[in-house]
């Protein structure tokens, strides 16, 4: 008797906090930690690599924040003058919630900074970073 | 009996005019062009600019520009097939030279429509519209480019090109 509603307990636990482990964001992070063989991602890599210059694109955007700015809970503002919501997730929950979105733009955006498609660990970390933020 | 044609002709005359002068007073005065309505366009074609409405370039530009989102004025813009499709499908629909396009033609004066231009800034209509606007003005640090209609156009989004 005891054992069964350990065990009703235990599934009870686990199909609620499912939904939690197993959101959009975390399930891109698993699907880059899966790719990445890391020990893990780091938010301060991810900082870091948000804020380098790399001048390896385009020339007009030599890093992440030359349109997304200094701050991550500021707006950014592309090129032609559009506001870029803030990155962190603190001020714009939405973000991060489409993983075609996500990938779409690490794609389009690494390769005018980096001027190469970044490493699923390289998104992992800046992820983890924008997560925290 | 010759009398009684008088009114209604004089009639259908003034109603002519009065057709003829409400059409000017509507295609000059209303610089709009219909904003994207379509929310998949909107978003792919408006994240990095305002989504430029279809009726500001004839079909064959739009055809040209998305048979090479590779290099989207130096950027790769590509979109999966798909949504390439939908992107075509509502530009041919609404652009410049599609029926029932009413403010466009203007801005297509003197433009061979089979010509594909890329640039809406390139077009004599808009060159001569904008012809007094000092360099320091595109310069200006909310300004930079002439892709960037809603600095100075506050309703631009909403498809009012007034200034």
């Amino acid at each position: 008797m005891k054992r069964t509603i350990a065990a009703t307990l235990a599934t009870f636990a686990i199909a609620f906090a499912a939904p939690v482990f197993a959101g959009p964001r975390e399930g891109l992070l698993m699907q880059y930690a899966s790719t990445a063989q890391s020990s893990g991602f780091s938010a301060e890599r991810g900082q870091a690599l948000h804020k380098r210059n790399f001048a390896g694109g385009k020339p007009e955007t030599p890093a992440c924040i030359s349109c997304h700015g200094e701050n991550p809970r500021s707006p950014g503002r592309t090129l032609s003058g559009k506001p870029i919501a803030p990155l962190a997730v603190s001020v714009t929950p939405t973000r991060y919630t489409d993983p075609a979105k996500v990938e779409k733009w690490f794609k389009r955006n690494c390769i005018e900074v980096l001027g190469r498609e970044c490493t699923p660990q390289e998104k992992g970390d800046w992820l983890v970073y924008m997560i925290n933020q | 009996m010759n009398l009684t044609y008088r009114p209604l002709v004089l009639g259908f005359i003034a109603l002519f005019f009065t057709a003829i002068v409400f059409d000017r007073a509507q295609a000059g005065g209303n610089h709009f062009y219909a904003p994207v309505a379509d929310p998949v366009v909107k978003e792919e074609c408006g994240s990095c600019h305002i989504a430029f409405a279809p009726s500001m370039l004839p079909a064959s530009s739009w055809q040209r520009m998305m048979g090479n989102l590779k290099n989207h004025f130096g950027d790769d813009a590509s979109v999966d097939a798909e949504t390439a499709a939908r992107i075509s499908r509502y530009h041919m629909a609404n652009a410049a030279d599609a029926s029932g396009q009413r403010y466009s033609g203007k801005l297509l004066k003197g433009v061979a429509l089979d010509s594909a231009p890329q640039r809406i800034t390139e077009l004599p209509a808009w060159v001569r519209e904008h012809r007094k606007v000092p360099d320091w003005e595109w310069r200006h640090k909310d300004v930079r480019t002439k892709a960037n209609c809603a600095a100075c156009h506050p309703y631009a989004e909403q498809g009012y090109y007034n200034e």
